[in-house]
């Protein structure tokens, strides 16, 4: 196989002089390591309210529900709240990141972890929501697991306010400034990164449109205002 | 699959007198130029977008050596590895030697249309190793063994009552007097089915559509969520990718992210967007304990530096299968291989050789709507000509059309010849045909007239109406 990477990059190679644009290894260097920010779409670049109101309607556009709470504390009541009110039973597996929210104020029977095939509902955590197409970031890690928002045929995602950025480059920024001063890669990329933008659906058959493909066939995001505990 | 694009013209009648497909095509392509012209008038920035979008690839192509190695280098920072395969046959081995390794006996698969390219599936099956499609739509032409027929609508060719069907078929074990009749019942079936199987895999495969050179890490963009279950479940995750897929930074594919769903399906954005980089961490709950990458050329490097360098740009939207007339004429199993419309009108002949796909250039009208939607400004129609022309000097086209074409292109370099001989043809017609307006038949022009007349010309030619002063402007 070795061989064949040689092979390749020699054919490459040799293809190179009768290329349209010029090449610019210095060039390329510099852009991976500036990273810099192409064309963002005006409508991502709002105030951090017109901000805020666009996720919501982004959001709800492709299907998800979403409510704003003040207290970090109020998340285990909205969670139980839109399970009766959606019929669900009161049982949800969430991310450990969540673990420290007055649960034992509601009559809900929780668990934390990775889902398994049996979890009906998942609570996540976020690390970001972006405005301009209400998309949330989460990113894997030992307090919140990529399965959770897979799995289950409901997924409840907690966002916090101070968290939902205008742009995906924003919400990019966010994550190489995980370490300051630290700045490869393996520093600030996790090993699942995902937007997501409503829930799972398929148009497969006929092209009609269903909610629920394989992923959850409701997404309802709360937004808090409070910082997470 | 074996290519079947010799037989273009039989594959045309078949689908032609196929009323299903015509009806799913006439309600594709009334549905999905809609919705991206709603979703591109919802963004002011979008051409900008497309500009910037094509200057990335540019870039990438001609740095791509440099990108190569950036990528191979972050996902071995990871632990990941990479496979530089040359070929479908050592993408395979690749592939077979990962799941031996591991044992593997079933494999869920996320939709890959480079997975097809390297008839993957046909070949883990021949090795005792069972994959399963996961998207709905490949799942159930892999059901029915049939290839796509759609670059992301890959069952777009079948009724619900013949999903129904195969599903009957199929899931023996499931009460005979179940109701298939609604879609819904459908996916539900499928989901159901499909569970067991993402949960038991040994081996996750996916395609990229996108490989991120800053991180090392390959991009996955569904609707449905089966990528995310087939990469996150099993014990290793392998990854598909043809090296052309290569972007420099997060920030390049947010750029040909914004494109993507929107010159697609119409979406401001797919349901799920995914960055995979390595396998899992040492403190992560879930996620793969294997990170592997199969690079791909296939046939793509000999492809640079030609006058078909741009079609590495392509990001597998299928933009222009929506927008073409001929496919939406003929749909995707007419092409007679795994890409269809102008994309792979012009990309099949340089995968599998002009001797098979020889007729596949000249299915199109070039009326250039594929190139002024396709997001990464690929100038498909300019593409498709310099096939034809490749054949014409290359003696591949057929004796007949070289002798016409020939005789054609003296007459109209020679003005006076061309003006004589157009003047007393029309005026010849003019003359025939002027009792019913219209001829139903006419010598050697067959291939209009068996589907429709030919309205009699008025008996002038332009230059002869414009010296006559017949013509001017009021």
């Amino acid at each position: 196989m070795s061989s064949s990477r040689q092979y390749i990059l020699d054919r490459v190679r040799a293809a190179k002089k009768d290329m349209l644009a010029t090449t610019d290894p210095a060039g390329a260097t510099e852009r991976l390591q500036r990273h810099a920010v192409n064309l963002v779409p005006e409508r991502g670049n709002l105030n951090k309210v017109a901000q805020l109101i666009l996720f919501k309607e982004e959001a709800e556009k492709v299907n998800a529900s979403v409510v704003q709470i003040g207290s970090a504390d109020k998340i285990p009541e909205e969670v139980a709240r839109f399970l009766k009110e959606s019929n669900i039973p009161a049982k949800i597996k969430m991310a450990p990141r969540l673990k420290d929210l007055p649960w034992s104020s509601t009559l809900l029977e929780t668990d934390s972890g990775v889902a398994d095939g049996d979890d009906a509902v998942s609570v996540t955590a976020a690390f970001a929501g972006v405005a301009e197409t209400g998309t949330l970031v989460t990113v894997s890690g030992p307090d919140t697991p990529t399965t959770l928002n897979f799995l289950p045929l409901t997924n409840i995602a907690v966002v916090e306010s101070g968290k939902i950025y205008g742009n995906y480059e924003q919400a990019f920024a966010k994550l190489r400034q995980q370490n300051p001063g630290k700045q490869t890669p393996i520093d600030y990329m996790p090993r699942t990164l995902n937007f997501i933008t409503g829930p799972s659906r398929s148009a497969d058959i006929e092209q009609t449109l269903l909610l629920g493909a394989h992923g959850p066939q409701r997404l309802h995001i709360i937004i808090v205002d409070d910082e997470l505990p | 699959m074996e290519p079947t694009s010799r037989n273009f013209h039989a594959n045309i009648n078949a689908a032609l007198a196929n009323p299903t497909l015509q009806q799913a095509l006439g309600k594709l392509t009334r549905g999905f130029p809609v919705k991206r012209l709603e979703a591109a008038a919802r963004l002011p920035e979008f051409e900008g977008l497309r500009d910037q979008a094509r200057d990335i690839k540019n870039h990438v192509l001609a740095n791509l050596d440099f990108y190569l190695e950036q990528f191979e280098m972050r996902v071995t920072d990871w632990g990941g590895q990479v496979h530089w395969a040359k070929d479908a046959d050592e993408a395979r081995q690749a592939i077979l030697d990962i799941c031996r390794k591991v044992d593997a006996r079933t494999v869920t698969k996320s939709k890959s249309m480079i997975g097809e390219e390297i008839a993957i599936n046909e070949f883990l099956e021949e090795n005792g190793i069972e994959p399963i499609e996961t998207d709905l739509g490949e799942y159930i032409i892999q059901l029915r063994k049939e290839p796509p027929s759609h670059i992301i609508a890959p069952a777009i060719h079948l009724s619900k009552e013949q999903v129904a069907e195969t599903f009957f078929e199929a899931h023996k074990d499931l009460p005979e007097d179940r109701s298939l009749e609604e879609p819904r019942a459908l996916l539900e079936e499928a989901r159901e089915k499909l569970r067991e199987k993402f949960i038991g895999a040994d081996v996750g495969l996916t395609g990229a559509n996108m490989l991120i050179a800053e991180t090392g890490s390959n991009v996955l963009v569904t609707n449905e969520g089966n990528a995310d279950l087939t990469y996150s479940l099993p014990r290793v995750h392998i990854v598909i990718a043809s090296l052309e897929k290569i972007v420099p930074t997060l920030e390049d594919a947010a750029t040909i992210l914004r494109v993507l769903a929107r010159s697609a399906t119409g979406q401001e954005m797919s349901v799920y967007t995914t960055f995979c980089s390595g396998p899992k961490r040492p403190d992560d709950p879930d996620g793969p304990e294997e990170y592997h990458v199969i690079l791909l050329d296939n046939g793509r490097t000999d492809l640079l530096g030609t006058e078909f360098q741009e079609m590495l740009r392509c990001i597998r939207c299928g933009a222009c299968l929506n927008h073409c007339p001929v496919y939406k004429s003929i749909g995707g199993h007419a092409y007679g291989w795994v890409y269809s419309g102008p994309m792979g009108a012009v990309l099949i002949p340089s995968l599998i050789g002009m001797d098979e796909a020889s007729h596949l250039p000249n299915a199109s009208t070039l009326c250039g709507k594929c190139e002024s939607v396709c997001p990464m400004r690929i100038p498909l129609p300019r593409m498709l000509r310099a096939w034809r022309k490749q054949q014409f000097t290359r003696k591949q086209s057929s004796g007949m059309s070289r002798l016409v074409l020939s005789l054609w292109a003296k007459m109209v370099k020679t003005p006076p010849v061309y003006r004589f001989v157009n003047r007393h043809v029309i005026g010849l017609l003019a003359l025939c045909g002027r009792k019913s307006g219209r001829f139903r038949w006419l010598p050697l022009a067959g291939g209009w007239t068996t589907a429709r007349d030919l309205p009699v010309p008025q008996g002038k030619t332009f230059m002869d109406l414009y010296r006559d002063g017949d013509g001017a402007a009021p």
